[in-house]
């Protein structure tokens, strides 16, 4: 009983964060969700009834914590061909039918999630699936950037779409109607918004998210034209927004006549397959975000994303599936449970009750902008990179995948993929018995050492691959992740890429929540001559930037500061940051590897580049900053020190209260200090040190209870900047033994 | 009431006819009737010659005095028939084949022989994966705590076995499969559950199996080291890969009950092990 009253406090006290969380991520969900019912050849409605359904309907049946749901990007490309080619040309007869599909794949998603087989996604392997969703996002880029330029007729499959890119361009040079050029001009702003939106680290300008600046940039402008300018506003109405002026009445009726024809059943298990897999892959990602480690119920999800997508069918939206970059949004803006969702959907609501003639101001190339930038990430060229590093046989699957994507149909594309990774495997081991034999064999034994904190021993034999991880995984999800766990591969003698990624994400998720993953036996493996140094690379690729081959002038720089204080210097990347796990800071952040260490010899002062990642996948933004650790000798409690003002919005953690130092109103007034121990915390801010936090520059300072953790802004300082922070530091430390000295507290 | 017997296989058979390491077998098996103090029976299944006599002679004339324990013969027929048949004819009380590990096509035609005896038999089968000339200590012997009514029997052959050969360890392993722990991970709720009864599981075949321990003999258990660990995972599979990782040298297995003709089209239990073979296998019957 206590534990559920608590639940309800729990709750209500983290209602606001929920409520300003959905309302951020609303913002986004708006753009983006007419841009991707546009892009689908939808009427623009359509995806905001697909955030709505989704957000209601998930956050009361949803499994998932964190996550946000409504249409996805992955679907553009299927929604697109079935409404465009269902009634054969007729866009709005194939948007009824597709309707009718929507509502079938969301009940094949509820019997999948009734009879467990979330796990089916597990039987794709990881670069076809990176292959698929790069020629996803090929297929809008393609399509998009020419809406981006105002050409909204075109038409044709991805391969001719990009082919007539350059005609496009040279079209809009030639043309003289000078409201197709001002959109095209819009567009490219906007796209040029959100290229840059992610570099610039400033507080205030990234509380409103990239698409609402390119919304309120906009809308702003038609305002300048219908106030302030004589001219008419140039864009055209064909290249606005078309909102219906009663959106809740004259909700489209399904139409089911098709039903049993065998290109709308194609459609529905595209539909279905391709939300499935983004909906699995956006809430694993997700679940690595969650700041109180929890772990989302797949099969519970999967049912309320049917149900969501049965509704929203119904009342005339697209499908619904969890969507990774407004996830990572919410996750960054404190939401912290399924309310977040819910009020996603209700500012929705709102927004489109309230400013229905704003929002029909919003051009046609602004949000094709947002979808072409979104296509752009889903194909990024690091991508390939990435996955070309891990190995020749990694690119050529990922090629086969969206060469078969783009030429036929996503279905295809997506065999024709994990054909070609199982003809790859047994080329590489020149065996096909190998999988044959031991393809149905129960290939995983796991048990648990002797005491009560036993390890966990997980020993795989045979072969271990997309074909047979989901019974690995099995056995590793039964493992908590506070434990110690060792996966062993000595007896196995093939182990894939898929297997070996997904066992990364498994390591990072356990030493995040204070448990550890070894992998072992792997190393004989990368000796043998039948093993190819591909298949095993992951671990040693994960990480591509190449450190310390000759030093910058910011190394030879720090190198001299090293010098300066007779401490050392080491340039190299090192991957061991699990101490810095520990700070609240990092909770929703993945942290890469430091480098450009300075360091005393008894390592109580470390200064380092840090490179840490925010955000999942299409939303991922890598993140450099310089942070400085002291290491306290004695234990002091746990907090964190901001500068008062708009931040604490952002920077409320659970467990956290804002504390006020007596006697010091400025300091409480200036700063803000968050802690779990009002007490302790009141005790150890004595007067010489608030005196000493008034009267020097302002730094991010946090305690996980042994070590402070100082940093300025997020991004690389400068040479002199870490001087000065060096400086700070030191005086820092000898205050703080100060204050320790007497111990009063 | 557990019977006591100080030696459990008094008549062993050998079948050497379908081996290719024709030394190594008998070298093992003629260990194996010193460590017993049995009699050995010799099957060789084909034709008899001159040669192959002459050379089974001198292997066993080089190795022990007590050549009056030996009996050879010699039977053309089904190797299966021929080695069931005799181990009736003999009273044989425990049956060694010397299999080889997997290898190819080969494999599979012992694996076939082996299970077939297995399941024909009437007395226990002991399997060797890598039968060798020189002695190997068997250093640690892995035996099923199944919740059946041969464990216990089969519990005691490993402690007698275990003194017979010197082995210093004995692990009992508890296999518990995932339907009776029947929570399925979803998440940390399920997760909780699922740790707490899979502890609740462990607790109730801990005592079961300390009940048979405490009813075998204090002779039998002296220096021997005893340990229980339980598994979640298939019956019958997880073991084997059990005792592959941990490197027993023994691996000690009640005799399958009836099998039907469902058994046999879905491999389970000893038939994994058998097609698998992670180190010598014995089926107690």
């Amino acid at each position: 009983m206590v534990k559920s009253k608590n639940n309800i406090t729990d709750f209500f006290n983290s209602l606001p964060k929920n409520i300003f969380s959905g309302f951020v991520v609303s913002l986004i969900a708006l753009p983006l969700g007419l841009g991707l019912a546009i892009a689908s050849e939808a009427p623009p409605i359509a995806g905001i009834i697909a955030s709505v359904a989704g957000g209601i309907v998930v956050s009361i049946f949803g499994g998932s914590n964190v996550t946000i749901t409504g249409p996805g990007n992955g679907l553009v490309i299927v929604l697109l061909g079935a409404i465009t080619t269902l009634a054969s040309g007729d866009l709005y007869q194939g948007y009824l039918f597709t309707l009718a599909a929507i509502i079938c794949s969301g009940v094949l998603l509820i019997l999948i999630g009734i009879l467990r087989l979330g796990i089916l996604s597990d039987f794709f392997p990881s670069s076809a699936i990176q292959g698929m969703l790069a020629a996803i996002g090929l297929g809008i880029l393609a399509k998009q950037f020419h809406v981006m330029l105002a050409n909204t007729s075109i038409k044709g499959g991805t391969i001719s779409l990009l082919s007539n890119i350059p005609k496009s361009i040279i079209d809009l040079f030639n043309t003289d109607q000078q409201g197709l050029v001002i959109a095209a001009i819009i567009g490219v702003l906007s796209f040029l918004i959100m290229l840059f939106y992610g570099k610039i680290r400033n507080k205030y300008f990234q509380l409103v998210p990239a698409p609402m600046w390119i919304v309120l940039f906009t809308v702003g402008l038609s305002y300048y034209y219908e106030f302030f300018s004589e001219k008419d506003y140039p864009i055209d109405k064909s290249l606005l927004v078309n909102i219906p002026k009663d959106p809740l009445s004259n909700f489209p009726f399904p139409d089911f006549s098709i039903i049993l024809e065998p290109k709308f059943i194609g459609v529905v298990i595209a539909i279905t397959l391709i939300s499935s897999i983004e909906s699995l892959l956006s809430i694993k990602a997700v679940d690595k975000l969650d700041a109180k480690k929890r772990r989302s119920n797949i099969n519970k999800d999967l049912n309320a994303l049917g149900i969501a997508s049965i509704v929203s069918g119904f009342l005339g939206g697209l499908n619904v599936v969890t969507v990774i970059a407004r996830s990572s949004v919410n996750v960054n803006n404190g939401g912290s449970n399924r309310s977040a969702n819910f009020f996603h959907a209700i500012f929705l609501v709102l927004f489109i009750l309230l400013f229905q003639d704003q929002l029909s101001r919003i051009p046609l190339t602004a949000l094709a902008a947002i979808l072409v930038y979104t296509g752009y990430k889903l194909a990024a060229p690091e991508n390939l990179k990435s996955i070309a590093k891990i190995g020749a046989e990694q690119a050529i699957i990922f090629f086969a995948t969206i060469i078969g994507t783009v030429t036929t149909n996503l279905i295809t594309g997506i065999i024709t993929g994990i054909v070609t990774t199982i003809i790859i495997h047994i080329i590489l081991n020149k065996s096909i018995m190998l999988f044959i034999r031991n393809f149905l064999k129960t290939n995983v034994l796991m048990f648990k050492e002797d005491g009560v904190d036993g390890t966990y021993f997980v020993s795989v034999k045979n072969f271990s691959s997309f074909l047979n991880f989901t019974k690995l995984k099995q056995k590793l999800d039964a493992i908590p992740e506070d434990k110690d766990a060792i996966i062993d591969f000595s007896m196995c003698t093939f182990v894939d890429h898929t297997v070996q990624e997904n066992l990364l994400n498994y390591q990072e998720i356990f030493t995040k929540r204070g448990g550890s993953f070894e992998i072992t036996g792997l190393d004989a493996h990368s000796t043998s001559s039948t093993h190819p140094l591909a298949i095993r690379s992951v671990f040693s690729f994960n990480k591509l930037i190449k450190i310390g081959a000759n030093l910058t002038k910011r190394q030879e720089e720090l190198k001299n500061i090293a010098k300066q204080f007779s401490w050392d210097y080491i340039p190299k990347r090192n991957e061991d940051t699990l101490s810095l796990n520990d700070f609240v800071y990092f909770n929703t952040k993945s942290i890469d590897f430091k480098y450009n260490t300075i360091t005393d010899a008894d390592n109580t002062f470390e200064i380092s580049d840090i490179l840490f990642s925010e955000g999942e996948f299409i939303a991922k933004e890598v993140v450099r900053t310089t942070i400085m650790s002291i290491n306290l000798e004695h234990p002091i409690p746990k907090f964190t020190l901001d500068k008062e003002g708009l931040l604490e919005f952002i920077y409320k953690f659970a467990g956290f209260k804002d504390i006020d130092i007596y006697n010091h109103p400025d300091f409480s007034k200036r700063f803000f200090l968050l802690g779990e121990d009002e007490e302790d915390i009141q005790c150890f801010f004595s007067k010489e040190l608030v005196l000493f936090f008034e009267s020097n520059p302002y730094y991010h300072i946090e305690s996980n209870g042994a070590t402070l953790l100082l940093m300025k802004k997020e991004r690389q300082a400068s040479a002199k900047e870490i001087k000065e922070m060096l400086d700070y530091g030191l005086r820092l430390y000898k205050i703080i033994d100060m204050v320790l000295k007497p111990s009063i507290c | 009431m557990i019977n006591i017997q100080q030696n459990r296989f008094k008549t062993i058979l050998i079948g050497i006819a379908f081996s290719p390491n024709l030394k190594s077998n008998i070298y093992e098996a003629i260990r194996m009737i010193d460590y017993f103090n049995a009699k050995l029976i010799l099957v060789h299944v084909g034709e008899k010659s001159k040669d192959k006599e002459y050379k089974i002679n001198s292997l066993i004339a080089g190795l022990s005095e007590q050549k009056e324990k030996i009996t050879t013969i010699w039977q053309e027929g089904n190797p299966v028939d021929v080695i069931i048949d005799s181990a009736k004819k003999f009273e044989v009380d425990l049956i060694i084949l010397g299999a080889m590990q997997r290898e190819q096509f080969f494999k599979f035609y012992v694996g076939s022989i082996a299970r077939k005896i297995t399941r024909k038999a009437h007395c226990s089968v002991l399997l060797l994966i890598k039968p060798s000339e020189e002695r190997v200590p068997c250093n640690h012997i892995v035996v099923n705590g199944l919740k059946d009514k041969k464990t216990k029997e089969t519990i005691l052959t490993s402690f007698e076995v275990a003194q017979n050969l010197g082995t210093p360890k004995i692990t009992i392993v508890e296999e518990i499969s995932q339907q009776e722990v029947s929570f399925s991970v979803q998440d940390d709720e399920s997760l909780r559950k699922n740790i707490l009864r899979k502890e609740q599981l462990k607790r109730k075949e801990d005592l079961r199996v300390q009940d048979i321990l405490k009813q075998i003999p204090e002779h039998l258990k002296n220096n021997i080291a005893i340990k229980t660990q339980s598994i979640f995972g298939k019956r019958g599979y997880s073991i084997g890969h059990y005792a592959k990782v941990v490197g027993a040298d023994l691996l000690i297995m009640n005799a399958p009950n009836k099998t039907s003709l469902w058994d046999r089209i879905f491999t389970h239990d000893l038939e994994y092990i058998l097609s698998e073979l992670p180190t010598d296998v014995l089926i107690v019957r």
